[in-house]
């Protein structure tokens, strides 16, 4: 495989998500996060353009099934071949495998790329995680369990989620933990841990990653609150407050630093 | 095996550009998966046939891996009656461009393409029936659209 053949490395290394976004490959959270860091990403909204036209192209070819007589062909071949031999099949695939050579761009994408699920559906995210937050600040509504202890909450949400959310408390720097409550997002429960920072409320929206681990932290605001998205331990993390952003970011360093 | 048909038989036919050696994997490779399919232990039959598909392709001596451009024959089809005979040509020769532009495409990034596209496998189908990681098949993917949109750009196609 010559250098020449090799088409120049994107300059930005999200690109290969905004073509995994195209063919369906992110799950929503993903997908939300991938659409924050496009709006300012200029690199990324020309790939997307040069991935529309290539896909606005390929359209035009049409599917093509198998002749007929091909069909009557192979069928006639099989049936001659039956009945089949008893399976050896180990030696006789060793030379089939031809070397294909070392391919391979964006060390940073490539290397993250371990796992992937479809999971096609898209939503507003972040209009849902506000609609959330909004919704618990409502009397009576914040938490399900009460505590300031971390080692409570956390047990407090075996058997209520298939997943083991993280639990921590971060008094000690100004935003203890206040409890623990369950929300539903994206067709699925999902833990919620409640902070206190002043007089606000912070919540933490914790649920398992299932596709292309996105190491994306990405900022909204919305509707006067401020919406931090962060990956990291396998976990999709949401944070929403209407602290000030420079807060919920100190928050979010405090809460990525955490073991 | 059989509702696989049509996909071992585009994949056979865009990777050797060419209907008879098409046929010849084609035939091959079914007859294979026939003998094989006693062992055959995964879980998705289509990626496995593709695979074998692949193999024997890239088995054939008549399987050209260079950059030349080998169009595979453009076929006889005739345009669907009442078409505007105009417009009908028009179609027919975009078609040929596009088909001669992925026909252009080095196999690697060729068959990526082809699996995804018009196969409309997942990337982790893709990997299983290419024998490539995950990684090497989205990057495979983004230069075969790149190319394609580039090169329909440097063509002035509509």
């Amino acid at each position: 495989m010559s250098e020449a053949r090799r088409a120049p490395t994107p300059d930005c290394d999200k690109v290969l998500l905004v073509q995994a976004e195209l063919d369906g490959e992110l799950d929503a959270a993903q997908a939300a996060a991938l659409e924050a860091h496009r709006a300012g990403c200029a690199i990324c909204q020309a790939a997307l353009a040069e991935l529309l036209r290539a896909r606005e192209l390929l359209r035009r070819e049409p599917y093509e099934t198998t002749p007929d007589d091909v069909r009557e062909r192979v069928m006639a071949r099989l049936r001659q071949a039956e009945p089949p031999p008893p399976p050896t099949p180990v030696r006789r695939w060793g030379w089939v495998f031809p070397s294909l050579g070392g391919f391979g761009l964006g060390a940073a994408c490539a290397a993250a790329l371990a796992f992937l699920f479809v999971l096609p559906q898209r939503g507003d995210l972040a209009a849902q995680l506000v609609a959330g937050h909004i919704r618990a600040l409502q009397p009576g509504h914040l938490e399900d369990v009460v505590s300031t202890d971390q080692h409570t909450v956390k047990p407090w949400f075996d058997g209520r989620l298939d997943f083991a959310p993280p639990v921590r408390d971060f008094a000690a720097d100004g935003f203890p933990l206040k409890g623990g409550r369950l929300d539903y997002l994206e067709g699925r429960p999902v833990a919620a841990l409640v902070y206190q920072h002043d007089k606000h409320i912070i919540d933490v929206f914790v649920w398992p990653q299932s596709g292309v681990p996105i190491h994306l932290a990405s900022n909204t605001a919305l509707q006067g609150y401020n919406v931090v998205h962060w990956t990291g331990e396998g976990m999709n993390f949401w944070a929403v407050s209407d602290v000030e952003r420079a807060q919920l970011d100190d928050f979010v360093v405090l809460w990525r630093k955490a073991p | 095996m059989l509702p696989h048909l049509d996909a071992a038989y585009n994949l056979a036919r865009w990777l050797m550009r060419d209907r008879e050696a098409a046929e010849d994997v084609l035939q091959e490779a079914m007859v294979r998966a026939l003998t094989y399919f006693a062992s055959f232990k995964g879980v998705n039959p289509r990626a496995w046939l593709l695979q074998i598909v692949r193999r024997t392709a890239y088995g054939s001596m008549s399987l050209n891996r260079g950059m030349e451009t080998v169009p595979i024959e453009d076929d006889d089809r005739t345009p669907a009656a009442g078409d505007d005979p105009e417009a009908a040509l028009l179609r027919s020769r975009e078609c040929r461009q596009v088909r001669e532009m992925i026909a252009a495409l080095p196999v690697e990034l060729r068959e990526t393409l082809v699996l995804r596209e018009f196969e409309e496998l997942s990337y982790k189908e893709i990997a299983e029936a290419t024998q490539t990681p995950i990684g090497t098949v989205m990057s495979r993917l983004w230069r075969a659209r790149q190319l394609l949109a580039r090169t329909a750009e440097a063509e002035g196609s509509p």
